[in-house]
């Protein structure tokens, strides 16, 4: 009896390590952003790229309508497959896109505007990625969209797709 | 002359103890960074890593001690950024309870086992 109780006990254990191993093995040990958490948009002061004077956060978020905050550089090779689709979300009355010049040459970054056209209604200029870090960004390109409650409601990571623009262009409808 | 040599000591002071407080931002800070996992990086910490995102986290790191936070807050403020997952100890909660308890559950009945097998000796 003793030794039946211990077998089982064995045996229990041993399968909880296997479930345990099992699982942790089928779990990718890199970092996955959660996409679909609502956050609130950071307070932040950022220096406006055209204006080059520094502006508040809610001064850039003030309209009652939605924003797409999307960071690039011009030295991104994503941000460029994304370009296009980003100018044609700029011609939607209800959102506003705000860029987010991540750790760039201002030179750069006009040429790459010039050369490729202007989504967004305002930049800011993130010289360091620190207020890419306030939205809780790990790289570039990176693109949040904030309701009118100004609550981040999704955040995509990598450059946004069609796929990506028809989901959001649902969403503000 | 005295007036002179009080002021020498106290400028001594002043400036020694400021290089003090430096000296101890600076190791809270490396210990801050050793403890957060840089996300893009494989198997390495904010404080190994010259990724651009480690650099940024270094620099708000650094931007968040001298606005007075204190290390959990830093944590804390990193923790709603990013998720539990950016920092290295894991905080108890209710997603991590076994982890922390089974190492103690373990130890106490390996404790017990042992008892009693010497109390049958006996």
């Amino acid at each position: 009896m003793k030794n039946k109780f211990s077998l089982f006990v064995v045996v229990i254990f041993l399968s909880f390590c296997f479930v345990v191993f099992y699982k942790g093995l089928n779990t990718p040990n890199n970092y996955t952003p959660k996409v679909n958490e609502k956050k609130n948009i950071p307070t932040f002061k950022a220096k406006d790229f055209d204006s080059n004077n520094y502006i508040n956060s809610d001064k850039i978020f003030e309209e009652n309508i939605f924003y797409i905050v999307n960071i690039w550089a011009s030295w991104c090779v994503p941000c460029r497959t994304e370009h296009p689709l980003l100018m044609q979300l700029s011609k939607n009355e209800l959102v506003k896109l705000i860029g987010l010049n991540y750790r760039d040459n201002f030179k750069n970054a006009k040429k790459f505007i010039d050369d490729f056209g202007n989504p967004y209604s305002r930049i800011l200029i993130d010289k360091d990625g620190t207020l890419g870090v306030e939205f809780g960004a790990y790289g570039v390109p990176e693109t949040f969209l904030i309701d009118k409650n100004k609550d981040i409601i999704k955040k995509f990571a990598g450059p946004i797709n069609q796929e990506i623009v028809n989901e959001i262009k649902l969403i503000i409808k | 002359m005295k007036v002179l040599k009080i002021f020498i000591i106290l400028f001594l002071v002043t400036s020694f103890s400021e290089l003090k407080s430096d000296e101890a931002n600076n190791v809270l800070k490396n210990k801050i960074l050793k403890n957060i996992r840089c996300l893009i990086c494989q198997g390495q910490s904010v404080y190994d890593s010259e990724s651009e995102f480690a650099s940024s986290i270094k620099l708000i790191v650094d931007r968040k001690i001298n606005e007075g936070l204190k290390e959990k807050q830093i944590y804390q403020f990193l923790r709603e950024k990013y998720g539990d997952w950016i920092i290295y100890e894991p905080q108890i909660n209710k997603n991590t309870y076994i982890l922390w308890l089974l190492p103690l559950l373990l130890f106490l009945l390996g404790g017990a086992i042992i008892q009693k097998k010497l109390k049958l000796k006996n």
